[in-house]
């Protein structure tokens, strides 16, 4: 059985086209959105992306395999970015991630509920190291302390990456 | 008149909710200066932003209108592409500058497109910013409803597309020619070089990447002239400089500051000094991929020029006496590059910190050269070790070699990014390398 686009991403897929001299230029926005619809980029949804986009699927596949926001497996509806680059490291981002470790159960790159764990590059916001991000929701100069709070916010306001798309 | 500490372009409507409305936006003089530069001739708004002395802000210095200058007088369709990839470790003001006034650079870009003549324009951002994309995408949309973009924006004949194109995590994508193979729904793999962009660029046109810092300084450079701007910085850098300062100061934080402002100014009188009363160790000045400075050398100003030839900064070594040559004879001593300034304080371990930068372009890299892909592998592996306190005799110099290998041989900067930072903390902090060398020799 094949996956289709909802009404309202398919219309943003067709606005979009219109944008570019070439239908391939919306690859990366129609995964973002597919991954939105489906959860995550199953092979059924990177070929739904190929098909839309008349491109072929190898193409998609090397798209998707690419870029670390990608997903092939499903994630928790909350992604914890921790950043651990060289300014975050340098305020103790290594002592916040183990905290995350021990409050959620899991490991890096692992899921667990709502949750999924991912140790990130920098994401500009250095001055207010260590800094998470989880969706459009930034948390600044965060200490070991401060886990279980974010952790309870989130359960209740889940801050989807999809939100956005 | 130079800048002071106090003078602020681009980020005087930081801290400011309301700013990124459109209507404040407006209220407070915004969008008149695009009015005005409509109004120009796309030679005169080239010629006054050369006279401005404004240089790139993503990371390599170049001077905008020169740059500029380089598309073909002839070309049928131009692209302009705002980078909002924001990612070099260290480096967190673009996004500040979209969050806080979407507008000012939404203004710089029309402006910026009418002088290149460039009609369709995109704004990559990031993938990960996606507070940052909300923001922005409303912000569009409202200058669309005002007709400031559109097909006749401002009531003239001018047609200004601006369409913005997520990312989707990949730090490669802020290379120039990495983010046009990305605009293009491809692989951010970064293209060989020659054709520059701004001769061959996306889908095969001329095509001008611009920093969001770059541009958002334009509508000030039209509003208040080219001589202004140049006049407010120092030497052949116009302007004032945001900086990032991050890492062990009591008050970190982004400043938009005077070219001239030295480190240890900036550290001690604007940054509240090293925390927890330590001293100083070293400094990173512009991004994770420059070369530190170590605690002897911050009497220098972060300006462009400064950080590329004050005899006060000692220059890179691949050995002991030999100096790095960056092609040609050049030595190198450091760069501005991206704003992002780490300070370290005289606890860190050096090793640790170096081991942490490669990792990060080892992670990053896109795989295409095989000095990169390898050398940067090796040099995760060597430098980890170290760090580690597992190191062997002849570490230190096995990475200096290896950073030698990569630097200059890659298809794109990523390579230099990984040798630059290598070379550069053996050279100034060497004695950490050794110290945990030797430790690890007798743990043995
Ligand atoms: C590995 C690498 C990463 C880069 N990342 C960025 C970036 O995130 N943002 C940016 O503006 N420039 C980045 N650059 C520089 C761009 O290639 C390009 O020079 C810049 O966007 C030009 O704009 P400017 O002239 O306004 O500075 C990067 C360069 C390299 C080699
Ligand atoms: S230098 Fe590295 S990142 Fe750049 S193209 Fe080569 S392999 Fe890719
Ligand atoms: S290093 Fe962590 S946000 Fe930049």
């Amino acid at each position: 059985m094949s996956i289709e686009f909802s009404a309202d991403a398919q219309a943003k897929i067709d606005a979009l086209v219109t944008r570019y001299p070439t239908k391939q230029a919306v690859v990366l926005a129609a995964l973002h959105l597919a991954q939105k619809e489906f959860g995550h980029l199953s092979d059924e949804a990177m070929k739904l992306v190929a098909r839309t986009l008349d491109v072929p699927y190898a193409h998609v596949f090397g798209v998707v395999t690419f870029y670390t926001m990608f997903r092939r497996e499903p994630a928790g509806k909350n992604v914890l970015r921790v950043c651990t680059n060289v300014s975050c490291m340098l305020r103790g981002a290594y002592d916040v991630l183990a905290a995350f470790e021990q409050k959620l159960g899991i490991k890096v790159g692992e899921s667990a509920g709502d949750f999924t764990l991912v140790e990130e590059e920098c994401i500009a916001a250095c001055a207010n190291a260590p800094a998470v991000i989880c969706g459009t929701k930034y948390f600044l100069d965060v200490t070991p302390a401060q886990i279980d709070d974010i952790v309870a916010y989130l359960k209740d306001r889940p801050h989807p990456e999809s939100e956005v798309v | 008149m130079a800048a002071d500490r106090d003078t602020k372009v681009v980020t005087h409507r930081f801290g400011d909710e309301s700013a990124k409305e459109i209507a404040t936006y407006e209220a407070q003089g915004g969008y008149q200066a695009v009015r005005k530069a409509l109004a120009m001739t796309p030679a005169d708004i080239i010629a006054e932003v050369k006279v401005s002395n404004l240089r790139g802000r993503g990371g390599a210095g170049f001077p905008t209108g020169i740059k500029w200058g380089f598309l073909p007088k002839d070309a049928d369709r131009v692209y302009l592409v705002c980078n909002a990839d924001e990612s070099e470790p260290g480096t967190c003001k673009d996004r500040e500058l979209i969050y806080w006034d979407p507008h000012q650079l939404i203004e710089g870009m029309v402006i910026a497109a009418h002088a290149l003549g460039a009609t369709d324009n995109y704004i990559y951002i990031r993938g990960e910013m996606m507070r940052e994309y909300a923001v922005l995408e409303r912000a569009v949309a409202e200058a669309y409803e005002r007709g400031y973009l559109g097909d006749g924006v401002f009531g003239t004949g001018t047609r200004c597309h601006i369409t913005i194109h997520r990312g989707a995590g990949a730090y490669i994508c802020g290379e120039e020619t990495s983010l046009i193979n990305s605009l293009e729904g491809k692989r951010g793999w970064p293209r060989l070089k020659p054709p520059f962009p701004a001769v061959e660029g996306a889908f095969a046109k001329p095509t001008i990447v611009n920093n969001v810092e770059t541009l958002a300084n334009l509508p000030y450079i039209i509003a208040n002239g080219g001589q202004w701007f140049a006049d407010l910085g120092v030497g052949r850098s116009g302007g004032t400089r945001i900086v990032c300062v991050s890492g062990h100061v009591e008050r970190p934080g982004i400043y938009e500051l005077p070219m001239t402002i030295t480190f240890n100014e900036l550290i001690n009188e604007v940054c509240g000094g090293v925390w927890k009363g330590r001293k100083v160790k070293g400094v990173i000045p512009g991004g994770s991929s420059m070369p530190p400075l170590s605690a002897d050398e911050l009497d220098v100003p972060v300006e462009f020029d400064a950080l590329m030839s004050d005899e006060r900064i000692r220059p890179v070594e691949v050995l002991p006496g030999v100096l790095f040559d960056m092609g040609g004879g050049r030595q190198l001593r450091s760069m501005a590059g991206s704003g992002g300034i780490v300070v370290m304080d005289e606890a860190t371990d050096m090793a640790e910190v170096t081991a942490r930068i490669i990792a990060f372009y080892r992670h990053e890299s896109c795989g295409q050269c095989t000095p990169c892909r390898e050398g940067t592998g090796w040099l995760a592996k060597i430098a980890t070790r170290v760090a580690r306190g597992q190191g062997r005799p002849g570490d230190i110099d096995l990475m200096a070699t290896i950073a030698d290998s990569i630097a200059g041989n890659t298809i794109c900067a990523l390579g230099e990014a990984a040798a630059w930072p290598t070379l550069g903390f053996i050279t100034k902090f060497r004695a950490d390398f050794e110290a945990k060398i030797a430790a690890a020799g007798k743990a043995a």
